[in-house]
């Protein structure tokens, strides 16, 4: 493996999706049919009000546009760039029964958020104090959307984040050539001109305590996501070479100059594995190569996903499970695969595997292993609140928890969906925290 | 194969298609150009007093991402000498001696000032005279245009004086800008014209500038009315040429004018009785190149009908346009919803409920408030395999409206905004009811 040179993450990473620019924004605009009870707006999980958004832009109220987008999804700028829109908005278009071409929803969401974060308004109103305080623990979307509805309430917001920047999984963990942390950062700015303060400290630690809190503030939010990545479990994880897909990704969107080269094998078949086999392949690695323990049928990545890795020079193997990381001087030079066979669908539908009995070698520079997220349960046993699998039980249109101090949403409840399921969590939340403190107060 | 060969009133030209008086038809150089490409006739940009014209000089409307739905002018009448224009009037008559000219005018109201520019036109060889009583900005503030064209009297009075000149035929241009058009047309009978022209542009003003507070055409900080044309007048110039074409009081030749793009909207004019049309904005906006389709797209629609000439179309739809008072009010029609066309935008629902008579439904009679209120309570989630792995609850299914027939009262509404043709379609009830209009109902 000879020095690579460095690397340039801006160069290396350009938009997935170019902006649009004023012309082609109202054409796009336009075409839109103004649906009545649009579709879009029923399949975006904050159910932001999309034809009129996209009216607005056609009328060149971008200040409208812009507000009302924010007032249903305060993440609007990151959902614009990260949204799965095949499957959510742009997916239930009309326009596709019809044989043309869905609205390009994303595209102009994320027209009317550059206007915003580039205009001088960069800030929404809130509402007279309530005398209520909340206390949102975890600083990604779930809390951050939680935290602006609450404080257009009037509710006093205090996030706890345990990171150096807040933002979550927008700020340390996605493909950058969809959203840079410095976006994400915006975002972050924006709650702040919105009164919402950021407080760094691992709950549970740092002297911050679940019981303190209980003490200190009205209600508890909880938005603490889902723990480190899952590990494979087999000999060689801990060698010189093997890096985790989040710690990848987090590695190369925070810290300058991280060439990669060589050979590099990405194992698991999700989203996560996805992003991480292309940025390896923008990075420098001269082959990336994914494998996944069923078929290209099976794999959970979005198929756009799939599409793109492909386009990146992506090389995918099937049926291949990982049982060994082979060394050589302490530093991954290899892993040995249990060749798989599909099986009987299980109760879900899924097809199992079963190992045939070979197994492969296969000689490379680095492993990343992409194999989902660990669940956090601890801590929250012993504070009267259900956890199922080690999600958290919540009653799902409030975000409740057994505790009704406490409330939750994102990936924490869900297992692990989009940025926009996590905003549709922590909005719930915060509407039912804040007319139940309304209750409480008479 | 379809014959286009047009006399009007005695002026003989290849095609009906001409060019109306405007920038296209502003020098010699662009009427060959013009004819090369296609044109039948040109009416040539009016000749006249002396005058002075401004910059800017056009605005226009623009509508959902379409430039150009509607072009407002403040220019005035020919600014080139007129021995410039009457010598290149020549020249054309000259090299292209089977297409219309016809000189357009406008002089001030004195009959010697009249006699002259007539028989000085006729002299260069133009084929007609077109009397421009309609230009509604500038020179109607000097007596002329229509000024002219808005006072019967006026009008009468000096058709009469051109008449007394002329050897060519006569045209009258008339302005729409007057409560009933065929006052003026009339008075042109009355005056001896052999023909009008129908409609010159109507008095506008196209638009503000939002930043600036100034209309368009801004002039140095200032505008002024101007004339308005394109495609969002012609369903206006397509009414007052019915008004004077079955009028049997006026019973001369009519040119069509107003928003006519294409030879679907000249078979429109035509078939309201025209005997030529002509073409100003869209020759504007994309050349004189249009006239091939508007020749060959006629051409092949009358062989398709089986109208060998102009003639055997001209007027057939003017029966079919009458006093409102004599049409069927037993006629029934309903909207029909073909479901497998639908694509579930909900247009016509919204239309019915907020701009006609709630009877399309959704969801049992819910109000919109209620069927949107539905939609945002629902929790719907980005649908992710592994999570949902038998839960699938999936994407909501498309909603298809339902009609209420009986509480249907025909009006169109709905097909007119579902986008996608075919999917309502409007269609006709038997009620067994006789055939009955209002004037009848009223005698009984």
């Amino acid at each position: 493996m000879s020095a690579p040179p460095a690397v340039d993450i801006r160069e290396r990473f350009p938009d997935l999706h170019t902006a649009l620019d004023s012309q082609s924004a109202v054409a796009e605009a336009n075409r839109c049919l103004f649906c009545f009870d649009a579709p879009c707006t029923a399949a975006c999980p904050t159910h932001i009000d999309v034809p009129r958004f996209i009216k607005k832009i056609s009328t060149g109220n971008l200040k409208g546009s812009a507000v009302t987008i924010l007032n249903a999804n305060i993440l609007g700028l990151s959902c614009s760039r990260v949204c799965p829109v095949e499957v959510l908005c742009e997916g239930s278009c009309v326009m596709l029964r019809y044989n043309k071409k869905p609205i390009e929803i994303g595209r102009l969401q994320r027209y009317a958020m550059d206007w915003f974060y580039g205009s001088h308004l960069r800030s929404l109103t809130v509402a007279a104090p309530v005398g209520v305080r909340v206390a949102c623990v975890g600083g990604g979307p779930a809390s951050m959307a939680c935290a602006a509805e609450l404080r257009q309430r009037g509710v006093a917001v205090t996030v706890f984040d345990n990171r150096p920047l807040p933002g979550g999984l927008n700020t340390y963990g996605v493909a950058e050539y969809k959203l840079r942390a410095a976006d994400a950062q915006r975002e972050v700015e924006l709650l702040r001109s919105m009164g919402v303060e950021f407080r760094r400290g691992e709950v549970g630690a740092d002297g911050v305590t679940l019981e303190q809190l209980e003490k200190d503030f009205s209600f508890i939010f909880l938005g603490i996501g889902l723990g480190a990545m899952e590990r494979m479990g087999i000999p060689g994880e801990d060698l010189a070479g093997v890096m985790d897909a989040l710690r990848f990704i987090e590695r190369y969107k925070t810290g300058p100059n991280f060439p990669v080269a060589g050979r590099v094998a990405v194992i698991g078949g999700g989203n996560t594995a996805m992003d991480a086999a292309n940025a390896a392949r923008r990075l420098g690695a001269d082959e990336v190569h994914l494998f996944y323990r069923r078929t290209e049928r099976e794999m959970p990545a979005f198929a756009f996903e799939y599409d793109r890795s492909k386009v990146e020079g992506v090389q995918f193997h099937w049926l291949a499970q990982p049982l060994e990381i082979l060394g050589c001087d302490g530093h991954a030079a290899g892993v040995r695969f249990a060749d798989m066979q599909l099986g009987a669908a299980d109760a879900s539908g899924r097809r199992s595997v079963t190992p045939t009995g070979s197994t492969f070698e296969f000689a490379c520079d680095m492993v990343i292993p992409a194999l989902g997220q660990s669940r956090l349960t601890a801590l929250l046993a012993a504070r009267g609140i259900e956890t199922i699998a080690g999600a958290i039980v919540v009653d799902r249109p409030t975000g409740r928890t057994a505790n009704k101090k406490y409330y939750a949403g994102g990936d924490c409840v869900n297992g692990g969906r989009e940025v926009v399921d996590a905003v549709a969590d922590g909005k719930r939340a915060a509407v039912a925290m804040s007319l139940s403190a309304e209750v409480n107060h008479g | 194969m379809a014959d286009l060969t047009t006399n009007f009133a005695g002026i003989r030209c290849p095609n009906p298609f001409w060019l109306a008086s405007g920038p296209p038809t502003n020098c010699g150089e662009q009427v060959m150009r013009a004819f090369d490409a296609g044109w039948g006739g040109a009416v040539w940009k009016t000749l006249g007093e002396p005058i002075v014209n401004v910059s800017s000089r056009y605005s226009s409307v623009d509508w959902n991402g379409q430039r150009m739905m509607g072009l407002n002018n403040i220019e005035l009448i020919t600014d080139r000498p007129l021995e410039t224009n009457l010598r290149e009037i020549a020249e054309v008559k000259k090299r292209y001696p089977k297409h219309a000219v016809i000189a357009s005018l406008m002089v001030e109201s004195r009959r010697e000032a009249w006699h002259e520019i007539v028989k000085r036109s006729e002299d260069a060889g133009a084929d007609g005279l077109e009397l421009n009583f309609g230009c509604p900005h500038g020179m109607s503030e000097r007596g002329m245009g229509a000024a002219v064209g808005q006072v019967p009297e006026y009008s009468c009075m000096i058709t009469e004086w051109v008449k007394e000149a002329a050897r060519t035929p006569v045209l009258v241009k008339l302005t729409p800008n007057i409560t009933d058009i065929r006052t003026v047309a009339y008075a042109a009978r009355r005056g001896g014209a052999d023909a009008l022209s129908a409609i010159n542009t109507i008095n506008s003003i196209t638009g503000i500038d939002l930043d600036t507070l100034i209309p368009r055409p801004n002039v140095g900080g200032a505008s002024s009315h101007g004339g308005y044309c394109g495609p969002a007048v012609k369903p206006i110039a397509l009414h007052l040429v019915q008004q004077i074409a079955s009028d049997p009081e006026v019973g001369l030749p009519i040119s069509g004018i107003g928003g006519i793009g294409g030879w679907r909207d000249a078979a429109e004019f035509i078939l309201l009785g025209c005997g030529t049309v002509q073409v100003c904005t869209a020759a504007m906006h994309y050349g004189y190149r249009i006239v091939e389709d508007m020749i060959d797209g006629l051409s092949n629609w009358m062989d398709e009908k089986g109208f060998r000439t102009i003639d055997d179309f001209r007027g057939l739809t003017l029966p079919k346009i009458m006093d409102w008072q004599h049409l069927d009010l037993n006629y029934k029609i309903v909207a029909r919803i073909h479901e497998e066309k639908c694509i579930g935008c909900d247009l016509c629902y919204i239309a019915c409920w907020d701009g006609a008579h709630q009877c399309i439904h959704l969801d049992g009679h819910a109000t919109p408030a209620a069927v949107e209120a539905a939609s945002r309570a629902r929790i719907a989630v980005t649908p992710i395999p592994k999570l949902d792995a038998g839960n699938a609850a999936g994407a909501p299914g498309r909603r298809v409206p339902r009609i209420d027939e009986a509480e249907c009262v025909g009006c169109n509404l709905c097909w007119l905004v579902c986008p996608v043709p075919g999917c309502i379609t409007m269609e006709q009830i038997d009620n067994g009811l006789p055939k009955q209009s209002w004037a009848q109902r009223a005698g009984q």
